[in-house]
C-alpha cells in the first residue's frame, strides 16, 4: 500500500510516498534528506507533534509556552486542556519548565516575562 | 549626527544592527514603535523558524530572543514605543514617543526595517453588511497569543496565506470550530507544511478556487455565503453555499509598509511595493538601505535576517566611505518571473525571486548580454514560495545586460 505525505521537518515541505505492508513503512521516496526518511517512518506508525501555545501568567500577560519535545498527534487536545487549566508564575526565563511530565514531555517557557 | 539608525527592531532591524556592529560601527540606534524589540515574532508562539540560521527549530519568540541577547551583549542602542513620522532625502528622521515627545536625529546611513501589513477587507469588496466578528489573520493572532482573547466559536478562514493556515490551527486547539478555508486561486498561497500541519491534522477543508461572496448578520456576523469561482475567478451562481459562522478571519496578502520610505524619496518597485535597490540593499537614496518584509514579503524569517545582514554590513561600508558605487544593471526577467530582488546588480549575489503562477519541469536561465551562461532545473515553482539563483562573479564580470528566464512543461 502507498501513501502520500507532505513533510513538514522543513519548510521545503517534500512530497513523499512511503511503501507500507502491515503496518511497516518499507520504503520511503521523495525526501531530499534523511530526517524526511526519519519523518515518514514515524508519520505512518505513529505520528508525531511539537504543541505550542500559551499560558496566563500571573499579571494577566500571556507567555508562549511549547512541549519540549513531539508529543503524539492524537493527544494534541489533551495538551491544550492541561496547558489551559495552568497559571505561570513570574520572573519567568526563557526555556523554564512551566508544568512538567505531560504526555512525555515538559512545558516550557518560549519568552522572557518578569 | 549619529553613524546609524535603524528603522524597525523586528527580525530585520535587529539582524541589520547586529550586522553593522559586527562590521565596526558603534554608533547604532534602532527605533521601535512597539513596546519590546522581536516584531512580528512575539505573537508567532508556533515552531518552525530558525532550521536555516541555527540548525535547530525555535518558536517565533526563541528565534527574536536570539536577536534581542546579541543586541544586549553588544549594547546597541534602542528607543522602544516611538514612531518614526518623517524621514527626508538628507537622512534626519523626525519621530515621537510619550517620553521625548518629538525629536529629530540625523545619520550618516538608515537601514528601512519596518515590515509589512495585512491587507485590509475594505480592499476586498465583499457584499453585506459590516458586523463584528471579522479580522485579519495577524490581528486575529495578537488578540489570541498576545491578550489571551479568544475570538469567536466557529470559523471560516479567507485565503489560504501561511497566517490563515497556522490561526486555523491556533483556533481549532484553543476550542474553536474552524468550518472552511477558502483560497481565490487554484493552489494554496502558504507553505505545504503548513496545509498539513495545520488543516489536514484537524480535517479542516481546503476550499481551493473558492472566495467568500456575501457576509450575513447586523451586529456579529453570523454566517458566510462562499462560492465556487471559474477561470476568470469569477464566483458561479450555483454553487453558493452558506457557511454559519461567528468569525471571518482574512489571511490575503501582506503589504510591505513604504510611507516612510517614500518621504525620504525612495523608488518603490511596483508589484514588491518595497524599494529597488541593488545587490547591497542599497535604494535610489544614496545611503539608504532596505531589508526584511518592507523590501518584499518573505515566506521564511531565516531568509529576512539573511537580507538584514547584508544590508547592515552594507551601511557600515558606506559609512566608513567603502561602499562600492550602486549597481547600474538592471536584471531585466521573463514574464513567468513576477520580480526580483535585488532589481539592480554590479557583483556576485543571490537573486530572490517569485513566479508568477504554479510551474512544473522548470528550467531557469541566466542571459548575459543575450547569451545563455547558467541554467537550473527545479521539479515546481509555486507564488507562495520564494525562489533563488546565484549569480556568480563570472556571470557578472563585464556583463551589460542580465536577463533570468523561466521555461517549463505545464
Amino acid at each position: 500500500m502507498k501513501k502520500e505525505l507532505t513533510c513538514i521537518v522543513c519548510p521545503l515541505g517534500c512530497s513523499l510516498t512511503a511503501e507500507m505492508e502491515h503496518g511497516k513503512v518499507l520504503s520511503v521516496v521523495g525526501n531530499t534528506c534523511p530526517k524526511g526518511a526519519k519523518y515518514a517512518q514515524t508519520e505512518c506508525v505513529s505520528p508525531q507533534r511539537t504543541v505550542t501555545s500559551t499560558v496566563r501568567c500571573t499579571n494577566g500577560a500571556m507567555l508562549p509556552v511549547k512541549t519540549d519535545r513531539e508529543i503524539p498527534k492524537e493527544k494534541i487536545m489533551e495538551c491544550m486542556k492541561i496547558i489551559n487549566n495552568c497559571i505561570a508564575h513570574l520572573p519567568i526565563s526563557v526555556g523554564d519548565v512551566i508544568i512538567k511530565d505531560v504526555l512525555g514531555s515538559n512545558i516550557v517557557a518560549t519568552a522572557n516575562m518578569k | 549626527m549619529r553613524e546609524l539608525v535603524v528603522i524597525g527592531g523586528g527580525p530585520a532591524g535587529m539582524s541589520a544592527a547586529i550586522a553593522a556592529y559586527e562590521s565596526g560601527i558603534r554608533d547604532i540606534l534602532i527605533i521601535e514603535r512597539e513596546e519590546s524589540l522581536g516584531g512580528i515574532l512575539r505573537q508567532c508562539i508556533h515552531n518552525g523558524f530558525g532550521l536555516h540560521k541555527f540548525g535547530e527549530e525555535l518558536t517565533g519568540p526563541e528565534y527574536a530572543y536570539r536577536y534581542e541577547q546579541k543586541v544586549h551583549e553588544y549594547g546597541i542602542e534602542y528607543k522602544l514605543s516611538t514612531t518614526v513620522i518623517d524621514i527626508t532625502e538628507d537622512k534626519v528622521i523626525t519621530a515621537t514617543n510619550a517620553s521625548d515627545g518629538i525629536f529629530m536625529v540625523e545619520a550618516k546611513a538608515v537601514v528601512l526595517a519596518m515590515g509589512c501589513r495585512e491587507r485590509s477587507k475594505g480592499a476586498l469588496n465583499i457584499a453585506g453588511a459590516r458586523p463584528s466578528g471579522i479580522y485579519s489573520a495577524g490581528t486575529a493572532q495578537k488578540y489570541v497569543n498576545i491578550k489571551g482573547y479568544m475570538l469567536g466559536k466557529s470559523v471560516v478562514i479567507l485565503g489560504s496565506g501561511d497566517i490563515g493556515l497556522i490561526m486555523a490551527r491556533r483556533m481549532t486547539v484553543e476550542g474553536a470550530h474552524v468550518k472552511a478555508v477558502c483560497e481565490l486561486m487554484p493552489y494554496s498561497g502558504g507553505l505545504a507544511r503548513n496545509i498539513h500541519q495545520c488543516l489536514d491534522d484537524f480535517d479542516i477543508p481546503l476550499k481551493l478556487s473558492h472566495t467568500v461572496v456575501q457576509l450575513h448578520g447586523k451586529e456579529r456576523l453570523t454566517g458566510v455565503t462562499i462560492a465556487k469561482v471559474d477561470d476568470e475567478r469569477k464566483p458561479i451562481e450555483e454553487t453558493k453555499e452558506f457557511i454559519e459562522c461567528d468569525t471571518l478571519l482574512l489571511s490575503v496578502g501582506l503589504i510591505p509598509e513604504n510611507e516612510l520610505s517614500e518621504k525620504a524619496s525612495v523608488k518603490l518597485d511596483g508589484i514588491t511595493g518595497g524599494a529597488q535597490v541593488d545587490q547591497n540593499r542599497e535604494t535610489s537614496v544614496d545611503g539608504i538601505f532596505a531589508c526584511g518584509n518592507v523590501l518584499h514579503v518573505h515566506d521564511l524569517v531565516d531568509y529576512v535576517s539573511d537580507e538584514a545582514e547584508i544590508a547592515g554590513r552594507s551601511a557600515a561600508s558606506y559609512i566608513k566611505g567603502e561602499l562600492a558605487k550602486k549597481a547600474e544593471i538592471k536584471i531585466t526577467r521573463d514574464e513567468k518571473i513576477r520580480y526580483t530582488v535585488p532589481q539592480y546588480i554590479t557583483d556576485e549575489a543571490d537573486v530572490y525571486f517569485r513566479t508568477a503562477d504554479v510551474y512544473k519541469n522548470v528550467t531557469l536561465t541566466v542571459y548575459k548580454d543575450g547569451k545563455a551562461v547558467y541554467s537550473k532545473k527545479k521539479l515546481k515553482t509555486a507564488p507562495g514560495e520564494m525562489e533563488k539563483i546565484h549569480l556568480d562573479k563570472s556571470v557578472i564580470e563585464g556583463a551589460e545586460k542580465i536577463h533570468i528566464g523561466l521555461e517549463c512543461r505545464q
